[in-house]
């Protein structure tokens, strides 16, 4: 009976090496997913807090409200005032951080106020006053008669 | 923008999926295609095509071998490309996918060419010396039992491997299908039609494949074509074509009917110049013309030689139109917007990663790598052959 | 202006204005350290996004703002958000003319032949955070999920750039980002959101034409307006369960 391999033989090892193989996997998988897989659902939990981690670079207008308050004065009663600051003026977080004393860079007013209120069909009127620029003012920037936070002109 | 017309969605302007995605069909096809013919002989006794069934199953080996590399060159992280079977998500046909070509590769076409060929790499192991020797000995692992019981059980473990190897070969393209048939916003491609028509042509591809190469190779190595082999694969090959030829009609006479928003708002094979791609191509050049030579020598009385220039021909327009096929697919569902207002072009480079040039090498590093399997692994002698 | 009032409208205004939790995470974003805010709870809010057309007036500050907030490649075929102008003619409405030059990124320029009973509007597009997103469902490795709060996240550490999130999208929002060389999109500002703010391009919009909105706060203004507005989604017989709600979507909008 010793010595004659039976005929299975070489299935046996063949399963045996597919067993094997099987294990490695399973090793390997259990190595390398990270532990906070699954944890929400199919995806690596350390994800969430990954998206939440990014900086934030427009500060929001309650940042800009605590220090301006005369703007915020200044915007009361008008169709600017529900205008985020930070539309017209950029990110701002880095300016609103205390310890990073950076001032906000200088706009340029014709492009910025005609960003929004060049008419251009399709606009609704009903929404934002719309102007022409060749035919409203000439070439000079809009600041020389609208002042940016209270831009109706108010006679007297 | 260059190459654009009518209206895309502001990301659309590159495509997504490259030439190389067109490959990866076309190679697993030739897979599926091969090991059913081969299968036609291991499972249903198709007693003439036996010449053909070790090459079918290393030219699967070979293009199997290959297949995952244009997907490799395609990926932004390849590095990353194992968390597939890590953590693999099986809502996505992609990861199962994974599954499915890896069950395939060992569990089905390894397992089978390894049954098959042991008794020769057992003989060889013992008439070599050496490193020779070594490698052979390694590829039986080391048992070298041939005896008459033991070749029973390898006959009887092929057979059992290719009957489950044949729905196996099935999953392995309809899968491919599959992972495009699904995406319900691409509705070029989303109609649960995409899984046999890729199947069906797979088969015909394959059968062409193996057909191409073995006579090549009889030519190569100076011996006799076994008609009677070469006249069974053809006839297989016709009707496997008729198959595939109708699906593909009905799929796109029934789009053509419907004719929903999709293909209403777009001009779509003109503007995408799909035209010469798939009608003068694939339908024309790809199909119809080979489909009229095959069946022109199945029911004419046509001269052996005769014979063979068809099979050639029509097995090399074969393969160029389910290229085509997969070309049109792949390629021809990116080319309108998913606005459905528009279009764009397709700017194929040359030498960059997902270019032309490694296309052309993907496609010829299988041959590469059949020749290798055929030193290794002889197909022209069977020893089942010289038993019966 | 003296410190008690300032101290003052400072809490009252952050307890007004932003939720409690925000409020508490308020100083820790001054300070520069948002990760060490205190915990969001992911169970108790579920965001999407409400578009009014008829306040959308082109100007293209959303596009110019996601760029920002978020160090988005200022280059073809990447963008978050996008806004695109379509011009139907009654004569021809299955075949609207549609632009958006760089996504809008610099606005609009007018057209050159308007022509009369042509109807022209603006539509901001961005990723609808689908409930029962096709992207997420197709990705092989779950490098792309719906959070618990119902934003669509990629998680760049595990994506391996295969596109088919990409190719399942109907929308045309995500795009891969030539940088990392992974999947890219709208994440609604979620390191915002989860602090209490609003996302960069609500924050932007002069109009008020973009708010987010949160369908799990009762309080939360999308209810009433939902109730007062007829309100689409973009494709809805895909049944994405799309959270980006349009008010007055024309027919013609792809």
């Amino acid at each position: 009976m010793t010595g004659r391999p039976s005929q299975h033989q070489h299935v046996y090892r063949v399963a045996g090496l597919f067993a094997a193989g099987f294990v490695v996997f399973l090793i390997v998988r259990w190595a390398l997913v990270p532990a906070d897989f699954g944890v929400y659902g199919f995806y690596r939990g350390g994800a969430l807090a990954d998206a939440r981690a990014i900086p934030v670079k427009y500060a929001g207008e309650q940042a800009c409200v605590d220090c301006h308050t005369s703007v915020v004065d200044e915007r009361k009663g008008v169709r600017h005032e529900k205008l985020k600051c930070e539309s017209c003026h950029g990110p701002l977080a880095h300016h609103a951080r205390t310890d990073e004393n950076s001032k906000p860079r200088a706009l340029n007013p014709r492009l910025l106020c005609l960003s929004c209120h060049t008419e251009l069909k399709g606009k609704p009127t009903a929404v934002i006053p719309q102007v022409l620029a060749a035919d409203h003012g000439g070439d000079g920037p809009c600041t020389e008669c609208h002042k940016p936070h209270r831009p109706k002109i108010e006679r007297p | 923008m260059h190459g654009v017309e009518g209206f895309i969605y502001p990301n659309e302007v590159e495509l997504q999926w490259s030439v190389l995605i067109v490959l990866y069909p076309f190679l697993t096809g030739l897979v599926a295609g091969a090991f059913i013919l081969a299968s036609l002989e291991r499972v249903f006794n198709v007693v003439a095509v036996r010449p053909t069934y070790r090459l079918a199953l290393l030219t699967a080996l070979a293009f199997l071998i290959v297949a995952p590399l244009p997907l490799q060159m395609h990926l932004g992280h390849p590095e990353r490309s194992f968390s597939m079977y890590l953590t693999p998500h099986r809502e996505s046909a992609m990861a199962m996918f994974g599954f499915v070509y890896l069950w395939y590769l060992m569990a089905v076409l390894v397992l089978e060419i390894w049954f098959d060929y042991r008794k020769d790499l057992v003989l060889t192991s013992r008439a070599s010396t050496g490193l020779k020797k070594k490698i052979y000995g390694a590829l039986t692992l080391w048992s070298d039992n041939i005896d008459e019981a033991s070749l029973r059980v390898d006959d009887r473990a092929g057979r059992l491997i290719t009957i489950v190897g044949i729905p196996s070969a099935f999953l392995l393209h309809g899968y491919v299908g599959f992972i495009f048939g699904s995406i319900k916003a691409n509705p070029w491609w989303s109609t649960p039609l995409m899984p046999v028509v890729f199947l069906f042509s797979a088969m015909v591809s394959g059968i062409a494949a193996v057909m191409l190469i073995y006579m090549v190779l009889t030519r190569l190595r100076r011996a006799e074509l076994d008609m009677r082999c070469l006249d069974t694969i053809a006839r297989y090959l016709f009707f496997a074509f008729l198959i595939d030829f109708s699906l593909e009609m009905l799929d796109l006479i029934h789009r053509l009917y419907e004719a929903d928003e999709s293909l209403r708002a777009l001009d779509f094979m003109v503007k995408t110049k799909l035209f010469v791609s798939q009608i003068v191509m694939q339908i024309f050049l790809g199909t119809l013309l080979p489909i009229a030579l095959l069946g022109a020598a199945q029911l004419r009385r046509v001269s052996s030689r005769a014979r063979q220039w068809i099979y050639a021909v029509s097995g090399v327009l074969t393969l160029v139109g389910i290229l085509a096929m997969r070309w049109n697919v792949v390629i021809g569902g990116q080319l309108f917007s998913k606005s459905f207002l528009g279009y764009t072009t397709y700017k194929m480079q040359f030498a960059t990663r997902e270019g032309l040039l490694p296309a052309i090498v993907i496609m010829i590093l299988p041959l590469l790598i059949l020749a290798v399997l055929l030193r290794v692994l002889p197909p022209w002698t069977d020893h089942r052959d010289v038993e019966a | 202006m003296d410190q008690d009032r300032r101290t003052f409208l400072t809490e009252a205004g952050k307890f007004i204005v932003l939720t409690g939790a925000a409020a508490l995470a308020w100083d820790h974003v001054v300070a520069g350290t948002p990760q060490n805010a205190p915990e969001y709870d992911v169970h108790a809010h579920w965001w999407g996004m409400i578009i009014d057309i008829e306040k959308c007036i082109g100007c293209g500050n959303c596009v110019r703002a996601c760029k920002a907030e978020n160090d988005v490649l200022n280059e073809p075929g990447c963008f978050r958000t996008w806004v695109e102008r379509y011009q139907v003619d009654s004569a021809d409405m299955d075949h609207p003319v549609v632009d958006s030059p760089n996504g809008a990124y610099d606005g609009f320029t007018e057209i050159d032949k308007p022509g009369d009973g042509i109807k022209v509007f603006f539509v901001p597009k961005l990723c609808n955070h689908c409930a029962h997103s096709p992207c997420v469902q197709v990705c092989p490795v779950g490098a792309t999920f719906e959070s618990p709060d119902g934003v669509v996240l990629v998680d760049k550490s595990r994506c391996l750039g295969c596109r088919y999130c990409v190719q399942a999208c109907p929308y045309g929002c995500r795009y891969i980002d030539p940088r990392t060389h992974t999947a890219d999109k709208c994440t609604l500002c979620y390191h915002r959101i989860t602090k209490g703010l609003t996302t960069a391009c609500c924050e932007a919009c002069p109009t008020g034409a973009r708010q987010l909105v949160d369908l799990k706060n009762p309080k939360d203004p999308v209810h009433e307006f939902i109730r007062t507005h007829k309100v689409h989604v973009l494709k809805p017989q895909l049944a994405t369960g799309a959270k980006a709600f349009y008010n007055g979507l024309d027919g013609a909008v792809r």
